[in-house]
């Protein structure tokens, strides 16, 4: 038993703990890892703290999670580069540990630090290393090799790199579907390594494999490697070996299959390019939009106004605006509500004419949607549409549209419209605003729930913003405090709240002369909790006032509260009091 | 929808009638013993390779058993996922480790009582010489690993915080840890480790050393719960079932099935709900589901009419429609009071390549060819003698009994359970006229009848036992035919590659070979 100097205390306490009994001590000695081995030494930390680690490997997830983690970012502690294939023993191990995250980790840090090590510590150990976990006898290792050859491959011999490809080939048809999911998910990657000629003989002949395997899990994940790897192909070759395998796709048995060419379909025409994306896609596209699964439909709904910018304006208007339009109806209101949330940007792509003569319509009869979140998120977008033909067109149907949300029984969609309601009064414009939904704003602030008040305060604020104080001042505001009197101490509780908003956006001048009355006047209520708000309101207003109003009247009704029956309202009273006194002294 | 070619006639010679011969009991019963309600098992499941059987009770507790007379137990990937064994020697298993899986819970929300009992286990996926499992009760299904650990001991800390120095090997962590913890609570506060820019000598601090870990040669095994899947399900959980792409699972129950990936407990996807918009419209309940054992998106479902549904999780997301119904037109005029009853399929089970699918009913055990939804293969009854009887048996609620039923690992045999500990093997190769009636005791052919139609004659002695046993529901008839209501045998499974049953009467596992 070593007794330690006083000043080491806390180090050696730290590599104790690393077998401490509780987790958390556990956990807390290897996030410091770093420390240990900076205190040990270079030396003594290859060739005891690493081995040391290598041989506890059976400890919980989290620390074995956390020891991944820190290893990934050990090689200055190791004595740098040189010395970096030191730390791949106890990765190795932790590659093959049946926690998923764990794994993942450790084949990052891997990668992260094969990324750094000299070409021949990576012929020495890496490849060594790649080799082995591919060769695991349990599936788990097998599995976290595939992450790791495309750190292994580029530095590799002629004659290791073809037992490398051929490895690969192997995992991509191993009896494992884990093994092979991993496979074809690292599959990109890996091809992004590999010369063209093996990449064209190779690599697509896995491809291929993967592609018609058994297990929809690992087509669908095969999917994502047809985007990838039309990237890295030629173009001819991409038309020639991708196009037809995404075609494929699009009609797999497999709804969850097609879900994913519907999801990659911007991707995989990228990899294929305009030409084929026009003559091939489009039909597979145009499928999509009508699949019988709702979610494929949804994913491909989603993807409309994306596509469509690739398009022409007339094949978009030939081929997919049908489509959109029986969208538009479809039975699933996730489907609607998906395309609702795109459809406006293909108003730009269509132009002015087409918008207003097939757009248009679609737009309305979602604005009519029995369902909110249609409604919504058309009038989340109408900014971009409009850009291209005016709002008024719209504006007939918006309204009651806006109306009818604005009522909504689930509090959810009032809160929803009104965070976009600063939105349409910019683009409908002052008029509009004052006409149809200035009374709505004030019908919130008197709503049964606090979460609209509160975001109906807000919006007020906003507002004043929006149109400035002078028209805050002749159309809101006068409303707004006429609420004060409310005969229930929740609402003017509120409007205390917009007020204090309020403020710092119309001045001082507005402030004093018209807002703060209404304040000390509300310092009389005889609800304590007003009382105590009028303070913590009087308390926000003392920055922007003049200093003469707040000797004349902010400090008289502070001072008053202060001595108030109520211990929260004297609370709040002499904290505003404070803050006055400082606001004094530093000015 | 292709099943691939079973291998249900292993040639054309119509097969032997199997001999069965006792192998082993786990938790034998001695004479006048009472069962106490927690140790009934409730659960029985080999894993895939047939070197592992786990049982499930009522008390909520999990007991594996290993195999012991396979050459290497730890033996490689290769050998343990090949179950093929040339060896001769029937399959003995020994006790390896129990664990609690369950306990039982109230769910306040809906002032609801959940059982512990555990209603099924699954086996997942066996990955660096764990096993792992699935074991569900009426609500919660978990996610069990069991690992061999060896027991290590920690010594030579930095710092001594007894000061007793003994022997230094001997002072175990847990000794040493407390100190550090009652000085200052959690370390992070009470230390001021050396900041970044603290500057250590470049050949780091010799006084300081690493704890050295003795490992034994002892090994303790360890089950832990990895992950809970919980909230998913309104009424009780009757199956789960694994999905042949290793990462996904299905549960079900009375209305619904939901698919869980395995590594994410907190959401499920609802693929079959036949829950009806009012429930005054309820005629039928979902009662087994199991997945295909290789087709990754084909699984079926039994209902307590009777019908066996086979969907195509490839259609749609919500699979409402089904891909394959399988039922038997009823015969004309049989309709009785009790007809919809004793329909109601209470297990399912894929035959190992999947082309079969097994099913018991209350009174037999029917099998289906899934290219063929016109009828049954072959049907089997399995306590015809009972028909007369089946006001009693509404009356005692017996006739709700749910038997479970299973397959030979070669498909030329199933297997099902019935009253009075007793348990029956069917050959159903074409041809076959095997039909054998076995009891679970120590012999389990003395009771065995003949011919298979004829209602199974009791001997004086069981008989005897049987009342010994202080069992209230005793049924014995003018003609002396005694069905003990309460000695059912439920749960039964057939080892994958041999010829070896386990079945659980009462508390105790019976296995046997042939």
């Amino acid at each position: 038993m070593a007794m330690v100097d006083q000043p080491l205390y806390p180090i050696a306490v730290l590599i104790d703990e690393l077998k401490n009994e509780d987790i958390q001590l556990r956990l807390n000695s290897i996030r410091r890892l770093s420390t240990i081995a900076r205190a040990l030494g270079e030396e003594r930390t290859r060739k005891e703290l690493i081995p040391f680690l290598s041989e506890n490997n059976d400890d919980d997830d989290e620390v074995l999670l956390a020891t991944a983690e820190e290893l990934g970012v050990f090689v200055p502690y190791v004595g740098g580069v040189e010395h970096a294939s030191v730390l791949l023993p106890p990765l190795e191990t932790l590659c093959t540990v049946e926690e998923t995250c764990v794994r993942d980790k450790s084949v990052e840090s891997l990668c992260r630090i094969g990324a750094q090590m000299r070409e021949q510590d990576l012929v020495d150990h890496f490849i060594p290393l790649v080799k082995r976990l591919a060769s695991g006898e349990w599936f788990t290792a097998r599995v976290s090799s595939c992450g790791l050859f495309h750190i292994a491959y580029p530095s590799a011999p002629e004659a290791l790199k073809t037992e490398l490809r051929t490895i690969y080939g192997q995992l991509c048809q191993d009896d494992m579907p884990m093994v092979r999911r991993s496979a074809a998910t690292n599959l990109g990657k890996f091809a992004a390594t590999v010369e063209a000629a093996h990449l064209k003989t190779d690599i697509m002949s896995v491809f291929d494999d993967l592609t018609q395997d058994d297990q929809d899990s690992v087509r669908l994940l095969a999917v994502e490697g047809c985007a990838a790897l039309g990237k890295l192909l030629e173009p001819q070759d991409c038309v020639a070996h991708i196009l037809p395998v995404i075609v494929n796709f699009s009609q797999d048995k497999s709804w969850r299959v097609r879900y994913m060419v519907a999801n990659q379909l911007y991707e995989l025409c990228e990899a294929v390019g305009p030409d084929s994306t026009k003559t091939e896609l489009v039909p597979a596209y145009v499928r999509l939009l009508r699949d019988n699964e709702a979610e494929v439909r949804i994913a491909a709904a989603g993807k409309v106004t994306k596509f469509s910018r690739i398009l022409s304006p007339e094949l978009a208007i030939q081929h997919i605006l049908p489509c959109v339009k029986e969208l538009s109806t479809d039975s699933s209101q996730h489907v609607r509500s998906a395309l609702a949330s795109v459809i406006m940007g293909m108003a730009p792509v269509l132009g002015k004419d087409a918008t207003i003569e097939q757009l248009l319509p679609i737009f309305l009869s979602l604005l009519k949607d029995e369902f909110p979140d249609v409604r919504l998120n058309i009038i989340s977008k109408l900014d971009q549409v409009n850009q291209v033909i005016g709002i008024d067109l719209l504006s007939q149907s918006l309204l009651p549209a806006i109306v009818e949300l604005a009522e909504d029984r689930h509090w959810r969609v009032r809160l929803a419209i009104i965070e976009y309601i600063p939105l349409l009064a910019s683009q409908l414009g002052v008029g509009f605003f004052d006409d149809k939904l200035g009374a709505l704003c004030m019908q919130w602030l008197k709503d049964k729930v606090y979460s609209i008040r509160d975001a109906a305060a807000n919006n007020v604020k906003r507002l004043a913003e929006e149109f400035g104080p002078e028209w805050a001042m002749q159309h809101i505001i006068p409303q707004v405090l006429d609420m004060i009197n409310d005969p229930h101490y929740l609402y003017r509780m509120t409007i205390l709240h917009a007020i204090s908003l309020l403020a710092p956006v119309l001045g001082s001048e507005i402030t004093s002369t018209n807002l703060l009355p209404l304040v000390v006047n509300a310092a009389k209520d005889r609800v304590p909790n007003i009382k105590f708000n009028v303070a913590k309101v009087l308390q926000s207003i003392i920055p922007i006032v003049e200093e003469s109003v707040v000797e004349s009247t902010i400090k008289p009704c502070l001072v008053e509260l202060s001595e108030d029956p109520d211990v929260d309202v004297r609370f709040f009273a002499s904290q505003a009091l404070q803050s006055s006194d400082q606001v004094k002294m530093s000015s | 929808m292709n099943g691939g070619d079973d291998v249900v006639v292993a040639s054309e010679e119509p097969l032997q009638p199997l001999e069965w011969k006792f192998s082993q009991v786990f938790g034998e019963r001695a004479a006048g013993e009472e069962v106490q309600e927690v140790d009934i098992i409730s659960a029985i499941e080999f894993d895939k390779s047939g070197n592992h059987l786990a049982t499930g009770d009522r008390g909520g507790r999990v007991v594996l058993f290993e195999r012991t007379d396979s050459k290497d137990q730890h033996g490689s990937r290769r050998d343990l996922e090949s179950t093929d064994y040339s060896s001769s020697r029937h399959p003995e298993f020994r006790y390896k480790t129990e664990f609690q899986s369950h306990e039982p819970e109230f769910d306040y929300l809906k002032s609801l009582e959940i059982e512990e009992k555990i209603n099924k286990i699954k086996w997942c996926q066996t990955a660096n010489g764990s096993v792992f499992l699935l074991s569900t009760n009426d609500k919660t299904i978990k996610f069990w690993k069991v690992q061999e650990k060896k027991v290590k001991k920690i010594s030579d800390m930095n710092i001594d915080p007894s000061k007793a120095i003994g022997n230094g090997s001997s002072s175990s962590n847990s000794n040493s840890s407390k100190p550090h913890l009652a000085n200052g609570g959690s370390s992070d506060k009470s230390y001021n480790y050396p900041s970044n820019d603290f500057s250590f000598p470049p050949g780091g601090l010799p006084s300081l050393r690493l704890p050295s870990v003795v490992v034994s040669h002892e090994t303790s095994l360890l089950a832990r719960c990895r992950r809970v899947y919980a909230h998913a399900h309104d009424y009780h959980i009757n199956s789960i079932s694994n999905n042949s792409d290793g990462e996904t699972f299905i549960s079900a129950d009375d209305l619904r099935i939901n698919l869980w990936n395995l590594e994410i407990s907190n959401q499920s996807f609802n693929i079959v709900d036949v829950k009806p918009t009012n429930m005054e419209d309820l005629t039928e309940v979902i009662t087994s589901a199991e997945f295909h054992p290789t087709h990754c998106n084909t699984l079926a479902y039994s209902s307590s009419k009777g019908s066996i549904r086979l969907i195509d999780l490839r259609q749609s997301a919500l699979c409402d429609s089904h891909a394959k119904l399988f039922e038997e037109q009823e015969a004309p005029g049989s309709r009785s009071f009790f007809t919809e009853i004793i329909a109601s399929i209470s297990d399912i089970k894929f035959a190992k390549e999947g082309r079969y699918i097994l099913s018991r009913d209350y009174m037999t055990l029917k099998l289906w060819d899934i290219n063929m939804d016109s009828g049954p293969v072959s049907t089997f009854r399995v306590h015809e003698y009972l028909r007369p009887k089946l006001c009693d048996l509404y009356e005692n609620d017996s006739i709700f009994d749910k038997f479970e039923c299973c397959l030979s690992g070669d498909g030329s045999r199933v297997s099902t359970g019935s009253y009075s500990n007793l348990f029956r093997v069917f050959g159903c190769a074409p041809g076959s006229t095997e039909a054998t009636t076995l009891e679970a005791s120590k012999n389990p052919t003395r009771r065995q009848v003949p011919t298979p139609s004829r209602p199974s004659r009791s001997l004086g002695n069981s008989l005897t036992r049987v009342v010994r046993r202080g069992a209230e529901n005793t049924g014995v008839d003018a003609n002396g035919n005694s069905f003990d209501f309460t000695t059912k045998l439920l749960h039964l499974a057939w080892h994958p590659s041999e010829n070896s049953i386990a079945c659980a009467a009462a508390n105790s596992l019976y296995m046997y070979y042939a």
